[in-house]
């Protein structure tokens, strides 16, 4: 009789351990989704429509550079990619991590330069319609490159997981968690550089930036390189955990990572750091938890209800704080 | 040093605002641009600095000349690269940032010498040195002029365009600005005063000029335009009636003097 009880906690603590780790890492993927939305968003009043497919196609970069499986639109396979059933070191998947990153940002100032500066001085609806525009450019490409089952992202670990006593731990959930760190790192040591200074400046009064010399289309070209990095970094993450066993570019979940990232920056505040670090975990917890808890409840509630969380959650904030928990608000002081 | 010559500029393509401003500002002096409301001063400013985009504005005739070459068409980031700041209208600190990013914003064209010029400002604002690293948007009205001078002096300019620096300060504060302004100009900047306050600014100015919709009506030396009837009159505020109000009739009998100024 005791053996079992303690069984049964056993069991109830390593779910809770199961469940938070997992939480952690969408978390995590929200947080780096959020972060590239927050860069744009501050440096040029810009909503990016088009984050969901510029962090796929950042994956599916990584997916090209790393992985076996043909490059898209080209009738021959990737020459660098290690060999049929292999997959790369962690060195070199981590190198090929850096060299996406800097692709993508280059990839944001071409369409910062192709899309969003021939709108400058247009309103700032025009230029988020733009990059809706943007989207449906790209999404295209996008689903095509990608077959049905998904593109590797040729992690090293696979789908392995490290035991927890009786928990299992996904290797791929620690990678996100920690990916997510050092992308918030960097965006905090780039808001106290010359050129973060630069960009809050700029987002703050405009006219009274470009009076000190400050170059206001290069703050623009900096937010978008940045942005679109970070969301490609957020399309890798997204795509090995919390879902994927093994990690890919799936056509399944990325086309949507940025509606599932939208409460996020809601419950944060469109331009608040501090404030996607907080939303980022604060909504994949409730989502997560919901998601394990409730799940007896599942035939009442639906499925697929725990997606449903991060939106009334968002709901409750948008009625008591419309600028989010970190924004500021419209009203400024003069 | 800095020329202006038949300067005019159009807002939204059709609102003629400058119609044909001429003014010069001689290496090493301080000179006065006066002016009442709406006359067109914040707009000079503009046009020297290379803001009047933002505005949808344009220079349509005319030339803003620096050190020998036409910067009218230069982009605001390369003219204060080129040695010209400006403290703007109602301060325009940026009140989200701290005192010490503020005062970096204003060296983001001049890094080689930031530390020094930081002491520098430094040791002219102490109290902006005290609250360093808090929130610019806490400091008072005074405080928050001081730190636009400073953040402008970041760049280490050879002329400084200051629009209306007294707007809204107690007299002892007005007091405070036009030192540091006597001091900024002895340590060799030349400065484009612009004002409302016409008193403050022709003690200190060199030459003074004094314009009225979008056209310079009368210059000359500071000292002669201190004392000029109708400068005392119209923007000195000295000679009033018993009363102690300006009569109506009186405004427009001397507008049409200075009728003779236009011709
Ligand atoms: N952005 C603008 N668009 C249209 N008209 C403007 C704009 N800015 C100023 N004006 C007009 O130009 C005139 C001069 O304004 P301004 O240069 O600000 O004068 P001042 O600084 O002497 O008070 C005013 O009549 C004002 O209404
Ligand atoms: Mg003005």
């Amino acid at each position: 009789m005791e053996d079992l009880l303690l069984l049964a906690q056993a069991s109830a603590s390593t779910t809770f351990i199961q469940t938070l780790i997992k939480a952690l890492a969408l978390g995590s993927v929200y947080i780096m989704m959020g972060l590239g939305f927050v860069i744009i968003f501050k440096g040029t009043q810009v909503l990016n429509f088009a984050a969901s497919a510029l962090s796929m196609a950042g994956a599916m970069f990584m997916s090209i550079l790393i992985a076996d499986g043909g490059i898209p639109f080209l009738p021959f396979d990737n020459p660098l990619a290690p060999g049929d059933g292999e997959t790369a070191g962690i060195p070199l998947w981590l190198l090929t991590i850096a060299i996406t990153m800097v692709l993508a940002a280059l990839f944001g100032l071409v369409i910062e330069r192709l899309a969003i500066r021939p709108m400058i001085g247009q309103p700032l609806f025009a230029m988020a319609v733009i990059t809706l525009g943007v989207e449906i450019a790209i999404r295209p490409f996008n689903i095509d490159a990608t077959a049905l089952e998904g593109r590797s992202l040729g992690v090293p670990w696979g789908a392995e997981s490290w035991s927890l006593g009786d928990a299992l731990v996904p290797k791929s959930y620690v990678a996100a968690i920690i990916m997510a760190l050092i992308a918030g790192a960097i965006v905090i040591v780039f808001y106290r550089s010359r050129f973060g200074v630069a960009m809050r400046a700029v987002a703050f009064d405009q006219e009274a930036a470009m009076a000190q010399g400050i170059n206001v289309a290069r703050v623009f070209q900096i937010a978008w390189a940045l942005g679109v990095a970070l969301a490609a970094l957020a399309g890798i993450a997204y795509g090995m955990a919390p879902f994927p066993p093994g990690g890919s570019v799936s056509q399944e979940i990325h086309p949507v990572l940025a509606f599932r990232v939208l409460p996020v920056i809601v419950l944060g505040g469109l331009d608040s750091v501090l404030g996607v670090l907080f939303g980022g975990f604060a909504i994949a917890l409730a989502e997560v938890f919901a998601g394990q808890y409730l799940s007896q409840y599942g035939s009442t509630l639906g499925p697929g209800y725990s997606t449903i969380v991060p939106y009334v959650v968002m709901l409750i904030v948008l009625v008591v704080r419309p600028f989010g928990l970190f924004g500021t608000p419209e009203i400024r002081r003069v | 040093m800095l020329e202006v010559a038949n300067l005019e500029v159009v807002y939204n393509e059709v609102i003629l605002v400058l119609r044909g401003l001429s003014i010069e500002v001689p290496e090493g002096d301080i000179v006065a641009l006066l002016g009442s409301n709406g006359a067109g001063k914040t707009t000079t400013s503009r046009a020297i600095t290379g803001l009047l985009d933002v505005h949808d504005g344009a220079a349509t005739k005319g030339t803003v000349t620096w050190k020998g070459r036409d910067i009218s068409k230069d982009k605001p980031s390369a003219i204060v690269n080129n040695g010209i700041s400006q403290v703007m209208e109602g301060r325009r600190i940026f009140a989200e940032l701290t005192i010490d990013e503020n005062l970096a914003t204003g060296a983001f064209t001049n890094r080689a010498n930031e530390k020094k010029n930081y002491d520098r400002i430094m040791a002219l604002f102490p109290v902006l040195l005290e609250r360093h690293d808090q929130t610019a948007g806490y400091l008072s009205g005074g405080e928050q002029q001081m730190l636009a001078i400073g953040r402008a002096m970041m760049a280490e300019p050879e002329l400084l365009i200051l629009d209306e620096p007294s707007l809204g300060l107690a007299p002892l504060l007005v007091q405070q600005v036009r030192d540091v302004i006597l001091e900024i100009n002895a340590e060799g900047t030349s400065v484009l005063l612009i004002e409302q306050n016409a008193a403050m600014a022709l003690s200190i100015a060199n030459t003074g000029y004094i314009m009225e919709t979008g056209k310079i009506v009368m210059d000359g030396d500071a000292e002669k335009l201190r004392n000029d009837e109708d400068v005392q009159e119209f923007y000195l505020g000295l000679h009033t009636d018993e009363s102690g109000e300006r009569k109506s009739f009186r405004d427009v009998k001397h507008y049409k003097r200075r009728k003779r100024w236009l011709s």
